[in-house]
């Protein structure tokens, strides 16, 4: 366009910068600060004046976590309880978007209709009725009842995020393994699964990371320090008489590094988990 | 399940094949969802659930219990203030960030970067977001300070812990953290806009605001839409970012349905009571997700 060097156009240039730099502020202060606050020691963190960086620079808080075996526990269970359901779900999720995306039968419609719903179910109405069989069953305070519980609120997202992506690949390789006389079970792990990885990468990562931030469930199906998660960490943390905010910064920086490091390595699969539920 | 032999043989293995592969799903949706839906609709009606239970039929008392009280209907209102303020602004936040991302005015490597940036809120769970806010928002924190010195308040506000603010505070959190979702899906969606449209509307001499309003944003309704009521759905089942800034409090200033039954449930023992509750919602929900689904298929 011939306008782009009047005063006008150099003015919209810079209000949208200015624009850009306020909404960087809004998005990522909070986020430097609680970096910068797990850095401080437990005095500084409310000095007036607030100090931008550190005054002391210490690794203290990191220190005091790393070395306190209660807290390298809920590590433990975190990372162990969303490896299994990670594994469970992308595995029955695989299956069953085979089924939805190279087969038709009766009641396909209102199957995926139905899956498609239950991502919408509100944790809080199934916690009673799973405290309930938790309980009943022997359960309560086990890693089974964090796993079982789990895989509601990820088979779902699995399930959509894996058919949109096998829906991407052409029929024609399955048809191929059909003519030469294989099952469909054989074209599923010979053909299918090994062009699937990408796809297969996206719903473990975003699988993951909802097992990873779950907090309703842990925190009413666990009672014991030796079952609890990372996010039940963090608030046993804040529910102390002294508050260590050092601390507290420090975990959660610890509890958001898993996030931070598929995000940073793998985004384009992150933003593709993220879109599942609702560009579908 | 083999394809081996005959072509009828064949055509049996396709028709019973997809129900052997959905088979493990449909268990776990009719084992872990639809029967657990089953019973927390039988608890609402029972006179006592799970601990010492009393399974006589108790009829609509526990729904009569809540719809009679103050502190239900005062759940509803926050929890409606809360989504429809968050959606709202979520909405706006996202699509001015979208918008502002995709401007040709800035050069590819700084739109790369704040992309990244502008994305962090979402990354963080309700916990850790609700950690950071009790940080920044403390009466000696960061925010007060720097409001106090830009002389916009006089003196320390308790942000979480003082009625008037509570509410305001937690929804703020709630729309820092859940903006860029909004954001993501507006700038693909702005990303399929055919150019054309925008040349065309040059040519007639149309001005930048009225390429927004009468391009960009038609374009963009289906997203808009469709984020919005999953976003809804979803804002309104919040618990651990209120549980853990306020826990409902100042005495119930910040209470939502899902804190309410969670009380009801955990801190009274009262499951039944807290069933009729959990219904309650679930109801609400669905009449939430027919919608979305309705306007799923329309598209």
């Amino acid at each position: 366009m011939a306008r782009r060097n009047t005063r006008r156009e150099k003015l919209i240039t810079l209000a949208l910068h200015v624009g850009l730099f306020a909404g960087l502020f809004f998005a990522a202060f909070p986020i430097y600060w609680m970096l910068a606050s797990s850095f401080k020691t437990n005095g500084e963190i409310f000095a007036l004046p607030p100090t931008i960086l550190p005054k002391i620079f210490t690794f203290e808080a990191y220190a005091a976590i790393l070395t306190d075996p209660v807290k390298l526990r809920f590590f433990f269970n975190s990372y162990l309880v969303a490896a299994v359901v990670t594994i469970l779900t992308v595995f029955i999720a695989l299956l069953a978007a085979y089924g939805f995306s190279r087969f038709t039968f009766r009641g396909k419609a209102a199957l995926s209709t139905l899956i498609i719903s239950t991502q919408t179910l509100p944790p809080i109405t199934l916690l009673i009725p799973f405290f309930g069989l938790v309980v009943s069953y022997g359960l309560f305070d086990t890693y089974a009842a964090l796993v079982l519980t789990y895989l509601v609120f990820t088979l779902p997202y699995a399930i959509l995020l894996m058919t949109g992506y096998l829906n991407t690949l052409p029929r024609d390789l399955d048809e191929a393994v059909a003519v030469d006389g294989g099952s469909s079970w054989t074209a599923l792990w010979r053909v299918i699964v090994p062009i699937s990885v990408p796809g297969i990468v996206a719903t473990s990562v975003y699988t993951f990371l909802l097992c990873w931030n779950e907090f309703l469930f842990a925190l009413t199906l666990t009672k014991s320090t030796d079952m609890r998660t990372v996010p039940i960490g963090i608030q046993l943390l804040m529910g102390q008489h002294a508050f260590e905010w050092n601390q507290m910064m420090a975990m959660s920086v610890l509890g958001s590094l898993p996030l931070l490091v598929i995000y940073l390595i793998a985004q384009r699969y992150f933003l593709a988990g993220m879109a599942a539920g609702s560009v579908k | 399940m083999t394809a081996r032999g005959p072509k009828a043989n064949y055509k049996l293995g396709r028709k019973v094949a997809p129900y052997f592969y959905l088979s493990p799903s449909l268990l776990v949706v009719g084992l872990l969802m639809l029967l657990p839906m089953g019973m927390v609709i039988t608890y609402s009606f029972q006179e006592s659930a799970v601990l010492r239970p009393d399974t006589s039929f108790a009829g609509f008392k526990h729904y009569r219990a809540i719809f009679g009280d103050e502190v239900f209907w005062a759940s509803l209102w926050h929890t409606l203030y809360f989504t429809i303020a968050s959606v709202v602004a979520h909405m706006t936040i996202g699509l001015a960030f979208a918008l502002m991302l995709n401007s040709d005015r800035i050069s590819p490597m700084l739109r790369s970067v704040l992309r990244v940036l502008y994305i962090l809120p979402w990354l963080f769970t309700q916990v850790i977001i609700a950690v950071i806010w009790r940080l920044l928002l403390d009466p000696n924190g960061v925010v007060n300070s720097i409001l106090i010195d830009l002389g916009i308040i006089g003196s320390k506000v308790e942000w979480f812990s003082s009625v008037e603010t509570a509410l305001h505070a937690v929804t703020f959190a709630n729309i820092w953290a859940g903006y860029p979702l909004f954001m993501v899906s507006l700038l693909a969606g702005l990303q399929g806009i055919p150019k054309d449209l925008y040349e065309a509307a040059d040519i007639d001499g149309a001005t930048g605001p009225q390429k927004l309003f009468f391009i960009t944003i038609p374009q963009l309704m289906p997203i808009i839409v469709s984020i919005s009521l999953l976003d809804f759905i979803w804002t309104m089942q919040v618990f651990p970012l209120i549980w853990l800034t306020t826990g409902g409090g100042p005495i119930y200033a910040t209470e939502v349905l899902s804190t309410y039954t969670y009380k009801l449930a955990f801190s009274q023992y009262n499951l039944a009571q807290a069933a009729a509750s959990a219904v309650t919602i679930l109801l609400i929900s669905i009449g939430l997700t027919l919608f979305y689904i309705r306007h799923q298929k329309a598209r």
